[in-house]
């Protein structure tokens, strides 16, 4: 699976708002430039990245080429209760990855 | 003299409310300010886009248009009456017009969104916020390139 | 079929003309893309061409054996003051410039615009970090036919490679000369995991370097110069005074005495290698000092040594060496 770094914070008061960043390894290959021999590099890019809290979805992007490789996202949400956290990126050539976090809401 | 430039222009334009831009091949002209248009009416129809609330972070003069930060700030109280229901952000010099788009919510906090974009020229790049009463509010940036995304070949 | 001829002596006067004029040859308009590119070199030289053509222009020139008198004094004056520069600045050898000022001397992170700083400050948003996870699995996973991973010998990286990779490139006895961090990490993956060495460039090379490299993040840089490593350094040296390739550069010419200026839109830096492998916008992913420097090599039309090549590495300790003390960054963000 392709390698990930996602920042959410271990803790966090009920009903405050936490900054969630994440990081995933992709070349987000355009469609857009050619190998040394003139013929194009098709494109391969991660189209959806979805997170869930507990579940429930609370973010969600679609991403187009003009995203840079190695899409770095970041949003924000409310601590409502402890739980797990679930990312999901997809997109071209079947790729798929996920991560998970978890977070304790007091 | 009619370049061939003019001539996908007028193409651009006769094709925008179909959405046939994007399938263009790509020896064809970058995206142009009218695609980046039909890109946004896709999205916001034919309600109003109104420039405020708003807040698109570039930098001006962008050091390598493979990676460019970028950060878009809606104010809103993000209350279940009242909040941001998704974020886009379109540019009009790239290949394709559209950059992102985020879908987010009350639970989301705030409007925010950062993330990193690439940048073929010096161009217009606009964020288009669609608040949960059906508003659309808008803000652009004008951004310098000197080494351009896309479309350099690997080396 | 052309028939050959013998061309006439040149003579060294002719010689010295030739070699002058190849300098100004970037100047004289030969299409706008070299121009530009040359412009913050050389726009000392033009800025003293202007009072020099515009002397001989105002003035007629003087009828045939007359005396070179009092009105003949700015003409000469500027001829003389240009040929001074050109003569002590650009056709002395070796030395173009001076070596930086310690105290003077900048990472290349300072030259980065806000953003591009934050992205290398932030560890949960600089994608060298992607590659230092990596690096991260694969020092401890088993490889090669002892089946060992890199902690079976060296523990905990965290502990044991602290100041490794500010003491790179290094002395390595039974090769004789010194080995690039890259080298070493092969050299461990056939001697002692005896599995195939990484190819140069490769995810896992870098990645292990970057993870190598992180550990000494913030530690001044210390190659070791003795009597063993001394001439390495001194070709190293060499090499990046040396002019070469179709536009007879050095190195030092932009790196030494040209870094306030920009190149192409882009501040030349003082190219010391405080953060390798980097995180490189321009490449989209890791690379290594050595990918850097092939780049520049190019760039300057000089024809490229292959990866591990002993120029290359002697090179990058000359740069190590001139960027002693300074602070290391790795993973490092860079434009």
């Amino acid at each position: 699976m392709a390698r990930t770094l996602i920042n959410v914070p271990k803790t966090a008061k009920k009903g405050e708002i936490i900054a969630i960043k994440t990081l995933i390894s992709h070349e987000m290959e355009t469609g857009y430039r050619h190998d040394n021999l003139g013929k194009a590099i098709p494109r391969d890019i991660i189209s959806l990245f979805v997170c869930t809290y507990n579940g429930q979805e609370i973010f969600r992007a679609e991403l187009h080429p003009a995203i840079a490789a190695n899409p770095f996202i970041a949003f924000n949400t409310v601590a409502t209760a402890s739980g797990t956290l679930e990312f999901k990126w997809t997109g071209d050539n079947g790729f798929s990855a996920t991560e998970q976090a978890t977070i304790t809401v007091e | 003299m009619t370049t061939r430039r003019d001539v996908l222009i007028g193409a651009a334009s006769l094709a925008a409310g179909a959405g046939l831009v994007s399938v263009l091949p790509v020896t064809a002209a970058h995206a142009t300010p009218a695609s980046m248009d039909a890109a946004i009416k896709k999205v916001v129809g034919s309600a109003p886009l109104r420039k405020g609330k708003v807040t698109l972070s570039l930098p001006p003069l962008v050091e390598n248009g493979n990676t460019v930060s970028l950060e878009v700030s809606v104010e809103s109280p993000m209350t279940p009456d009242n909040h941001v229901k998704a974020i886009h952000v379109f540019n009009e010099k790239n290949p394709l017009p559209n950059v992102i788009s985020a879908r987010l919510g009350p639970r989301a906090g705030l409007g925010k969104l950062s993330t990193r974009m690439r940048l073929a020229d010096s161009q217009r790049v606009m964020a288009v916020a669609e608040l949960s009463d059906g508003s659309f509010w808008s803000d652009e940036v004008d951004v310098i390139v000197t080494i351009a995304a896309c479309l350099e070949d690997p080396g | 079929m052309i028939k050959a001829r013998a061309l006439p002596p040149v003579t060294a006067s002719e010689v010295d003309a030739s070699l002058a004029a190849s300098h100004l040859a970037p100047l004289a308009g030969r299409g706008r893309r070299r121009r530009r590119r040359v412009r913050g070199i050389l726009s000392e030289l033009s800025f003293w061409m202007v009072p020099l053509t515009r002397s001989l222009r105002s003035r007629p020139l003087p009828p045939c054996g007359e005396r070179l008198g009092p009105r003949h004094a700015p003409s000469i004056a500027a001829l003389t003051t240009f040929a001074a520069i050109l003569l002590t600045t650009y056709l002395s050898s070796p030395a173009l410039g001076a070596e930086i000022p310690p105290d003077e001397r900048k990472s290349g992170y300072e030259f980065m615009g806000r953003d591009t700083r934050a992205m290398q400050d932030d560890d949960t948003a600089n994608p060298g970090m992607l590659s230092v996870l990596d690096g991260e699995t694969l020092w401890n996973r088993k490889a090669g036919s002892a089946s060992k991973s890199c902690a079976d010998c060296h523990g905990d990286a965290s502990e044991r490679m602290k100041g490794v990779a500010a003491r790179y490139p290094g002395f390595d006895a039974a090769r004789g000369r010194p080995v690039s961090l890259e080298q070493r990490i092969n050299i461990c993956r056939a001697e002692q995991q005896q599995a195939p060495a990484f190819a140069p460039e490769s995810k896992e090379l870098l990645a292990l370097s970057a993870y190598v490299g992180r550990q000494s993040r913030g530690m001044p840089i210390a190659v070791t110069i003795d009597a063993r490593t001394r001439p390495f350094l001194e070709a190293g040296r060499a090499t990046f005074f040396r002019r070469q390739g179709q536009l007879n550069f050095a190195c030092a010419q932009c790196h030494d005495d040209n870094w306030k200026e920009k190149l192409a839109g882009s501040p030349i830096t003082q190219a010391h290698p405080t953060g390798y492998p980097i995180y490189r916008l321009e490449w989209q992913s890791m690379g290594s000092l050595q990918r850097r420097l092939r780049n520049c090599i190019v760039g300057m039309r000089v024809e490229n040594y292959p990866f591990g090549a002993p120029e290359l590495v002697d090179l990058e300790l000359y740069l190590m060496w001139r960027a002693r003390g300074m602070p290391l960054e790795t993973p490092a963000v860079r434009p």
